[in-house]
């Protein structure tokens, strides 16, 4: 284990508080600003995402409706709804919130830093994130509008330009540079999360003695150094074939609404192989937080430790090293070597014992416990639910010889839907109801909270456990209709799934209520109002500037202390304690 | 029992190579796959001049290295080490310079980005690793004009970690273009 | 509060799983050689993940509702075993999952995309552009006429770019905007896609497969029932691709073959 020199670590992440209003809170160097930047930036992209999936949903219920704003969605809108929402929810909620948002805020203080190890890449992290969202955003304002390849941009659709249709100008060149620079912010957020978590930690605080949610966000961010290390060139790449003419992805002998393309021998496989070598791991990047806030949260509204906290951290790291096993799973039936389709099967079913193990971990915890139902319990239980669902249903998915009915159905949008949609939001709940009294000195409402917990959990499974069984009836995704022949007995279903989605959506709004309410009006938060153990309960809420208030805490406990005989007659005993 | 002084800086510079290691690999991948797929993948010469400009890049590396021997020697040998720094960015950007000229050499053969396949993988690997280089070189002028505004005899432990966070940038930056000079020789 | 979770976890546990158990929405019946195998595979997969599915909600439902509260003050009990029961269980159950459903998966799957066409096999030149299908046959001299991008023109009917003026085997190819077969013999599609990335997906036959642009991929079957069912493109192609679909007919060998001889005439 490495110690850290004193003055180094003063010398390194010293900086005096800032004075100025742009100081404080535009251009901030602190990681508790950023953090939040991050998390009101996921909170901007969450609210258009789900507007956008209104739009959609309202398409696939009732055809005929005309949309607020928009009339009768034709073809090619309801295509770019679908991609912007893609686009939006998986870089601009499911990365940033329980990532970039809350690992900012809460890492550097957990480990018992002043801040993160380079600030200034911090600070210009998230603005790259945020300019990359506003190139996104201003996709919608082109002439033919924003992409309609689909958040996966296949090519040569999303490569050979105007002449794939509308969409495919201007728009699909944007969305390329928006995720370009998503992913350099990205990469700058990791090296920081990285640093900090080898180098900045305080006396005492060995790696074992990590709380398990830092675990995660090291973990994750390791995952995303290579992850999007790779979708960066693929991007590059895409927008050369796109305004350079060059021929990476673009086959010869294209007739693209019949203009024959000049075009080399590009290969659309090697766009999938590129994507989805990011892709796979992108979805461990969103979920794996969300790993680490359930198994922070849970022990203490449990009053019992963790069980199995190493085989939960061995399986943390088994699952991100091995997603980088089985991102041919997505390509079972692209035209890549059937063999490789094997192979790539095996390792995806492999992943599957890790993730049950720690599904398992956690129903184990909740064996006997004494739970207090806060709402950031609550979605820490309803975390494990929709996990298991969403977890389960992968099986059919990478079995490559079921796949070839599955793939491109609405089963396999449930599945995903599910694990991320589902599952990894409610990780960014219960971070949110669990750290907001930390990061504004508020509590939150609890009683709105449950309410806003009960509607939510029966909301998404009414949205979304119905897909599966579209999916099993061979209903096509990414469709704006369904004018096959034997898709018709599928319409009253997507109707309800419609009604359900819009009442869930607006059951959100009492989320949105709470937060701003409490917000300015929140009964004040005392310093440990969990009773919890990790270090960002050692100090005040919210902290102040350099976190600690010029203490150097020592730590001498793990995190998991909790059902123990505390001092002062606790049941838990804090780690700097 | 000593205590081992961590460098931040340094950690940072390894998980940025790690980064920039995958992304050059996913470049080398795209190649390997244009290269064994299509028939027109046709052979390019590659100008002499990018030979010239590898070893200018190895002669920084050299000059970096005893540069940052000599700032963190005795105080008299400190001036002539941020003599041979200064000479390290000197010869970085005659490198870049030097890449530009070489491009132009490459055009004026006719190969433009898009005419071939080699061509493009030639422009855009060199490209990608010259705005990398700008990166150190910006790296690199940040540690001179530290060093030179900090008082001498005792410039602080940080300019001496920052400066090996650089340098070990700097160097793998050579590496990564020793590795594509390989890779465009062999494949173009 | 706890018990409501439990309860409504418990209820949608057992309500979602009745309904795939009484396949209220369920695949329709396979009309190919490989279907049974297909279909077996899944309901293996169904039974295994059903049960999994309900016991772990239902025991997270049924630990949450025993749980104590502060009022109660029952002492708390540790999982009996630890995590070790867990682990073990976790990889027995799911590892011995895992291997039999890829030793049975792998072997269907080989069928479908490893094992070559017979030799009988009828071939089929399958072109994919937004937003159709079309479908070549070979004609009476058994050989398919070379395609060219560049003389595509749709408005005349020639959307594979044939050029029967100097290509011999090109005059008597029979294309059709439908997939029309024989029962009960092998069938070898070739797959190549005109402008996009396009799929194949014929949901009675449990087939799929993208067109790949650049790339001709082989697919074959055997359907083993007379039917008309539909073709889909599964792969996003633009704004049309909800439309594109058209049909696969599957007829007596007589039927075919008048079929064939009819539109020979009209070509």
């Amino acid at each position: 284990m490495t110690t850290i020199s004193t003055p180094h670590e003063a010398a390194v992440h010293h900086h005096a508080p800032p004075d100025s209003f742009i100081r404080k809170y535009v251009f901030s160097l602190d990681h508790k600003v950023i953090g939040k930047q991050y998390l009101g930036l996921a909170l901007v992209a969450v609210c258009t995402g789900m507007v956008l999936s209104w739009y959609m949903r309202l398409h696939l219920g009732f055809p005929d409706a005309k949309a607020p704003g928009l009339g009768l969605i034709t073809p090619e809108q309801y295509l770019q709804l679908m991609t912007m929402h893609g686009t939006i929810m998986v870089f601009f909620v499911l990365t940033t919130a329980p990532f970039a948002g809350f690992g900012n805020y809460v890492l550097p203080i957990q480990v018992g830093a002043e801040d993160m190890a380079f600030p200034r890449f911090n600070m210009m992290s998230f603005w790259v994130t945020f300019v990359a969202f506003a190139i996104l955003v201003a996709s919608f304002f082109v002439p033919e509008g924003p992409a309609l390849s689909g958040w996966t941009a296949y090519a040569p659709l999303s490569a050979v330009g105007k002449d794939a249709g509308p969409g495919q100008g201007l728009g699909q060149t944007l969305w390329a540079f928006s995720i370009l620079f998503f992913c350099i912010g990205q990469l700058l957020g990791s090296l920081n999360f990285i640093a900090t978590t080898l180098d900045l930690r305080t006396k005492g605080m060995s790696l074992a003695r990590l709380p398990y949610c830092t675990w995660a966000w090291f973990i994750t961010s390791v995952i995303g150094l290579i992850a999007f290390s790779v979708l960066m060139p693929a991007c590059v790449l895409l927008i050369l074939d796109r305004v350079a003419g060059t021929s990476f992805f673009i086959p010869a002998g294209l007739v693209v609404s019949d203009r024959l393309q000049n075009h080399g021998g590009g290969s659309p496989l090697l766009w999938q192989h590129l994507f989805w070598f990011f892709g796979h791991p992108e979805v461990y990047i969103a979920i794996l937080p969300g790993f680490g806030i359930i198994s922070t949260i849970l022990p203490v509204f449990a009053r019992k430790p963790l069980l199995g906290p190493n085989v939960f951290l061995a399986c943390m790291v088994a699952i991100g090293f091995l997603s980088y096993t089985v991102w041919g799973h997505h390509m079972f039936l692209s035209g890549m070597s059937p063999t490789s389709a094997t192979i790539f099967s095996v390792p995806t079913l492999i992943i599957t014992i890790p993730a049950a193990i720690v599904t398992l971990l956690w129903i184990g915890t909740v064996y006997g416990a004494r739970l207090r139902f806060t709402t950031a319990c609550l979605f820490c239980l309803g975390f494990i639910s929709v996990f298991v669902t969403g977890g389960l249903s992968g099986f059919f998915l990478a079995q490559p010889s079921i796949d070839t009915y599955l793939h491109a159905t609405y089963f396999v949008v449930g599945h995903f839907h599910f694990v991320m949609g589902v599952a990894a939001m409610f990780g960014i709940f219960a971070g949110t109801y669990y750290w907001f009294p930390k990061m504004f000195g508020r509590m939150m409402d609890e009683r709105l909270g449950k309410i806003h917990f009960i509607l939510t959990l029966i909301g998404v499974y009414a949205i979304f456990m119905p897909m599966h069984y579209l999916g099993m009836a061979g209903n096509i995704r990414r469709y704006s209709s369904f004018p096959a022949d034997y898709m018709g007995v599928d319409l009253p279903v997507h109707r309800w799934i419609t009604i359900a989605a819009l009442l869930t959506g607006a059951v959100q709004l009492i989320f949105l209520y709470n937060l701003i309410r409490s917000r300015f009006a929140g009964e004040a938060a005392p310093d440990n109002p969990w009773q919890a153990t990790s270090l960002e309960w050692s100090t005040t809420s919210p902290p102040p500037f350099d976190n600690f208030g010029g203490r150097h805490l020592v730590v001498a406990h793990g995190p998991n202390d909790y059902g123990v005989a505390g001092p002062d007659g606790r049941d838990y005993i804090m780690q700097a304690e | 029992m000593s205590t081992h002084v961590v460098s931040p800086a340094r950690t940072g510079v390894w998980a940025a190579i790690g980064a920039i290691t995958m992304s050059f690999a996913a470049y080398t991948s795209a190649l390997v796959v244009r290269a064994g797929d299509s028939a027109d993948w046709v052979h390019v010469h590659l100008p002499w001049l990018v030979y010239a400009n590898t070893l200018t890049l190895i002669a920084s590396s050299i000059t970096l290295e005893v540069g940052r021997w000599r700032v963190s020697g005795r105080f008299d040998s400190r001036v002539s080490g941020l003599s041979l720094l200064r000479v390290t960015l000197a010869l970085g950007l005659v490198f870049l310079f030097g890449q530009v000229m070489a491009w132009r050499m490459l055009a004026a053969q006719g190969l433009s980005l898009a005419t071939n396949p080699n061509a493009s993988f030639f422009y855009v690997l060199t490209a990608v690793h010259a705005l990398h280089l700008v990166g150190g070189l910006i790296g690199l002028a940040y540690v001179i004009y530290r060093a030179r505004l900090s008082a001498f005899p005792s410039p602080g432990p940080v300019s001496a970690s920052t400066l090996g966070a650089v340098a070990l940038y700097w160097h793998f930056m050579d590496v990564v273009w020793l590795y594509l000079l390989v890779v465009l020789t062999l494949w173009l | 509060m706890g018990k409501l979770f439990a309860a409504i976890v418990a209820a949608i546990a057992l309500v979602s799983a009745g309904v795939f158990v009484a396949r209220i929405w369920w695949l329709p019946p396979d009309i190919s050689t490989l279907g049974p195998a297909i279909d077996r595979q899944i309901v293996e997969t169904m039974v295994a993940t059903g049960v999994l599915f309900v016991l772990a909600q239902l025991a997270l439902a049924w630990f949450v509702w025993g749980t104590g509260d502060e009022k109660n003050r029952r002492p708390i009990k540790r999982f009996p075993g630890g995590a070790t029961p867990l682990v073990v269980i976790a990889c027995t159950i799911v590892g011995i999952e895992i291997i039999t459903l890829t030793l049975i998966g792998s072997k269907v799957w080989a069928r479908i995309f490893l094992e070559p066409a017979p030799p009988e096999a009828l071939h089929v030149d399958v072109q994919a552009g937004q937003f159709a299908f079309y479908f070549r046959y070979a004609g009476a001299d058994g050989k398919f006429g070379t395609p060219h991008p560049d003389k595509i023109d749709e408005g005349s009917g020639n959307f594979f770019g044939l050029d029967p003026a100097s290509d011999t085997a090109a005059r008597d190819d029979i294309v059709s905007a439908e997939l029309v077969v024989p029962v009960n013999r092998p069938v070898l599609l070739t797959l190549h896609a005109k402008d996009v990335s396009h799929s194949f997906f014929v949901p009675q036959l449990r087939l799929q497969q993208d067109f790949v642009p650049g790339l001709d991929i082989p697919l074959h079957f055997t359907a083993t029932q007379v039917a008309k069912t539909e073709i889909v493109c599964t792969q996003l192609c633009g704004l049309g691709h909800y439309n594109m679909k058209t049909y696969l007919e599957v007829k007596s060998q007589a039927d075919f073959d008048q079929w064939l001889k009819d539109q020979a005439a009209q070509q």
